[in-house]
């Protein structure tokens, strides 16, 4: 109970104004491709040198908090993932938007973010320790397993038909051998200098998101542009927040879902949205609905995401390892006064610590107050002319590429694999199982290869895969994912006619 | 904010002033621009953000040193794009990673090697330790090498990555200890490498003093022995590893600097190696430094220069027949 304590440190005028500051700042650099929440935190850093320590980091937390949250309007308004806790978002969001329900998705995603954020933190608070044993709990083995019931996710994500689906995953899983592999120190596919790095993963999601989007816009001409306004509904707080009410079980299965993967080290935050929304997929009635722009999408997503958040700052301020990037330029911010994660802070500097954690839970509802406050201005965008809309996002892709590392290679990327996509996209191939492809293969690969590693000199290969309750477990669950598919391809397939599938 | 406008205010007038600026007699007259080729956040970045933050200060460059990040590769991205891309003159500074660029360039596949490069001063020196998990069975140096010798290739160790400082040090341990060891190379850093060693993922592992400094003040790891000539001001009680019975020198040290492109002019060139050593020794350096358990080593143009020439020719002996 000690962090109510330290909740008054919070509302000092200083503190506040910083905490307002990293929230409506956060929303802004957010909601711009590109900038993703690490580099958000990254670029605030230098403004703390000035800055006592819990200043600093209330500053640094509030924009964690508010640019994973602010993410979803590019996603949903753009369909520009600005991150890839956003990617779930944009394949129920951007079409919400598409229909004129911009406003209703914008509202829905930042209640859920909050609601999922506060549960979060609220676990960070009360659950730090058992959550630092779980975090460790996973090794090698374990991510292995875990990459794999991600792969067996690519199939039915977002597309018709299953081998499309894995077809594309593939794709992804081919693209992510690209580059220097650190583990075995080979050099593959760089047939251009600049995929000597691999292929950055923020560059990629705008090329693969925005850039068949724009194509589609500029190829439909002046003409058609003047007649394809899209009214943009107008939707109250009070009926989203009905809304959400009566989506319990996408919001239940978003928040613990979000919670659990998003405290493991070097995973969570990447893949928490995606497997959020495919569980909730999994478990609603209208997974028919999923894709053409349900509620209940952008829900589980949102909710996944600022989940997410707490947790994955348990292994950082526990065990003083930062556990995703943008924890590791937390790290920094603390280091620069002095402070060390782990039991120094909660002990030496608890005002630091608990101020820190508490900033994060009063943001996640400031965030939600400006984001429901712009969500229907923000909204109009569905009303700019689609050519002026196409110009505003394809300066807003090279922009973001670029600015992710200051590379023109990473434009490169971005401009061939978004021109690859357009053209997948017409054989009805889609980028989000591409996407997870990219993600999952370094993780399963790097951890198979480093396990095997382990495993070969020391106990060997089978009892490493396959011993432990927790690698049984995990394995158990892909066996049950992959007979679930199996089984529902097969019940559709009874009720489809030959005609839709050719189709 | 002021320093900032300031910059951006002289940079435009930098632009029409250039043309008369041909005896460099008022370098910098503009903000200078250092890539780091780690990510933000990452141990040389912090680093390289402390020691550059007096950069505008009247008694160091007078100019702000502005930080760009070019991840990737182990590294390779960066310094590949700075050896072939930037500009030689003076205002596209890089930091350097030693041991891991030059072990790089020995091992190829890149477009650099040390002669592309031209130190100008060094700031910090992070020597890699030996660690294992707090509950472990080894106490002491001599435990695991003991283990290691009586079960040959089965200490799991790891590191983070390959021809890095922490892969040096273990090859060095194999050599000098006559004994073959499991080295386990992680994706993600040193971060990820003390992860595996607080988990008990692996026996061992071999990391940054500073970073291991900070896990054993947590209560997570021991840290068995520092891979460098003298013991370090942080751990007074650790040895080094020659004290504890492997003939282990110092070439997997971390050393931290900063250098220009081969061709920036000697004018320029002598104008921040005579600066820069100053610059690191600032107090507010040193504090923040010391704050965030990051051991600085100051050197200078001509004292790095020799450290280049001499890790050159160990790395070669010791990555022949890799």
């Amino acid at each position: 109970m000690e962090f109510i304590f330290y909740f008054g440190d919070v509302f000092t005028p200083i503190n506040f104004g910083l905490l307002l500051l990293g929230t409506i700042g956060g929303l802004i650099l957010g909601a711009t491709p590109g900038l993703s929440p690490t580099m958000a935190v990254a670029l605030l850093i230098p403004f703390t040198f000035q800055l006592e320590a819990a200043q600093g980091l209330i500053l640094l937390g509030a924009a964690y908090t508010s640019t994973v949250a602010g993410g979803a309007v590019s996603a949903i308004l753009l369909k520009i993932p600005g991150a890839p806790a956003n990617i779930a978002t944009t394949l129920d969001g951007h079409t919400m938007a598409k229909n004129g329900q911009g406003a209703k998705a914008l509202q829905l995603s930042f209640l859920a973010s909050a609601v999922g954020g506060v549960f979060g933190v609220l676990l960070l608070i009360f659950l730090t320790p058992v959550l630092a044993k779980w975090a460790l709990a996973f090794g090698p083995s374990h991510l292995f397993w875990l990459a794999i019931l991600g792969v067996t996710v690519i199939g039915t994500l977002d597309s018709k038909s299953v081998v499309k689906g894995l077809l594309s995953g593939c794709i992804g899983l081919w693209l992510a051998t690209i580059g220097f592999d650190d583990i075995m120190g080979a050099q593959r596919f760089i047939f251009h200098p600049a995929l000597g790095g691999g292929i950055n993963i923020i560059a990629a999601l705008i090329g693969l998101f925005a850039i068949p989007q724009v194509i589609t816009m500029f190829a439909k001409g002046r003409v058609a542009s003047g007649a394809e306004v899209i009214e943009v509904q107008k939707h109250s707080v009070v009926d989203a927040m009905k809304e959400l009410m009566r989506n319990k079980r996408a919001m239940g299965i978003g928040t613990i879902t979000g919670s659990i993967i998003g405290l493991i080290p070097g995973v969570g935050g990447q893949i928490a949205g995606l497997v959020a929304y495919d569980q909730s997929k999994k478990f609603s009635p209208d997974r028919d609905k999923f894709g053409t722009g349900h509620p209940e999408g952008v829900i589980a997503a949102e909710a996944a995401n600022n989940a997410m958040v707490g947790p994955s700052l348990v292994p950082l301020l526990t065990l003083s390892i930062p556990g995703s990037p943008t924890a590791a330029v937390l790290l920094g911010g603390l280091l620069i006064h002095g402070i060390f994660p782990g039991t120094d802070l909660f002990d030496n500097h608890p005002d630091v610590a608990w101020t820190f954690i508490n900033s994060m839970l009063i943001g996640q509802i400031l965030m939600c107050i400006f984001g429901l406050y712009v969500a229907g201005m923000a909204a109009k965008v569905a009303r700019v002319p689609q050519s002026i809309m196409a110009a505003i996002v394809l300066g807003l892709a090279v922009f973001g590429s670029y600015s992710v590392q200051s590379s023109m290679g990473d434009v490169y990327v971005m401009a061939s694999l978004g021109v690859m996509m357009y053209f997948l996209e017409r054989f009805g191939f889609s980028a989000a199982p591409l996407v997870l492809g990219l993600i999952l293969g370094p993780i399963a690969e790097a951890n198979f290869i480093q396990g095997s590693m382990i495993a070969n000199a020391t106990d060997g290969l089978t009892p490493y895969f396959f011993g432990g309750t927790l690698n049984i477990f995990l394995i158990a669950v892909v066996i049950l994912s992959v007979l679930y598919s199996g089984y529902m391809e097969l019940r559709s397939r009874r009720y489809t006619s030959k005609e839709e599938i050719i189709a | 904010m002021k320093r900032l406008l300031a910059g951006a205010a002289m940079a435009v007038m930098g632009l029409t002033g250039s043309a008369y600026a041909d005896g460099h007699g008022d370098f910098p007259d503009r903000p200078i621009m250092m890539v780091v080729s780690y990510g933000a956040g990452g141990a040389t970045d912090f680093q390289a953000r402390i020691v550059t933050m007096t950069a505008g200060n009247e008694d160091a460059l007078g100019m702000p040193i502005a930080i760009l990040n070019k991840p990737g590769a182990g590294g390779r991205v960066g310094w590949n794009w700075f050896a072939t891309q930037a500009d030689a003159d003076g205002y596209t500074l890089s930091a350097y990673n030693i041991p891991h660029f030059i072990a790089q360039s020995i091992k190829g596949g890149v477009e650099y090697s040390s002669d592309s490069f031209e130190p100008i001063a060094n700031w910090g020196a992070d020597p890699a330790v030996l660690v294992v998990g707090a509950d472990s069975e080894f106490n002491t140096l001599q435990d695991v090498v003991d283990f290691t010798k009586a079960n040959p290739g089965k200490l799991t160790t790891s590191g983070a990555g390959l021809f890095v400082g922490h892969h040096i040090a273990a090859l060095q341990m194999e050599k000098a200890g006559n004994m073959k060891m499991a080295y386990i190379p992680t994706k993600g850093g040193g971060a990820a490498a003390m992860k595996a060693v607080i988990a008990g993922d692996v026996m061992a592992g071999i990391n940054n003093l500073s970073d291991a400094f900070r896990a054993a003040q947590a209560g997570n790891v021991k840290i068995l022995a520092v891979a460098d000539l003298e013991r370090n001001e942080f751990l007074p009680d650790v040895p080094t590893m020659k004290e504890a019975g492997l003939d282990v020198d110092n070439s997997s040290v971390n050393f931290r600097g900063i250098m220009v492109p081969k061709g920036t002019p000697d004018a320029i060139i002598e104008k921040l190696a005579a600066t820069v050593p100053a610059m690191f020794d600032n107090k507010r350096v040193t504090g923040k430094m010391k704050a965030g358990g990051s051991p600085m080593h100051v050197m200078t143009r001509d004292e790095v220069k020799a450290m280049w020439a001499a890790r050159e020719e160990t790395l070669k002996e010791l990555l022949a027949g890799l």
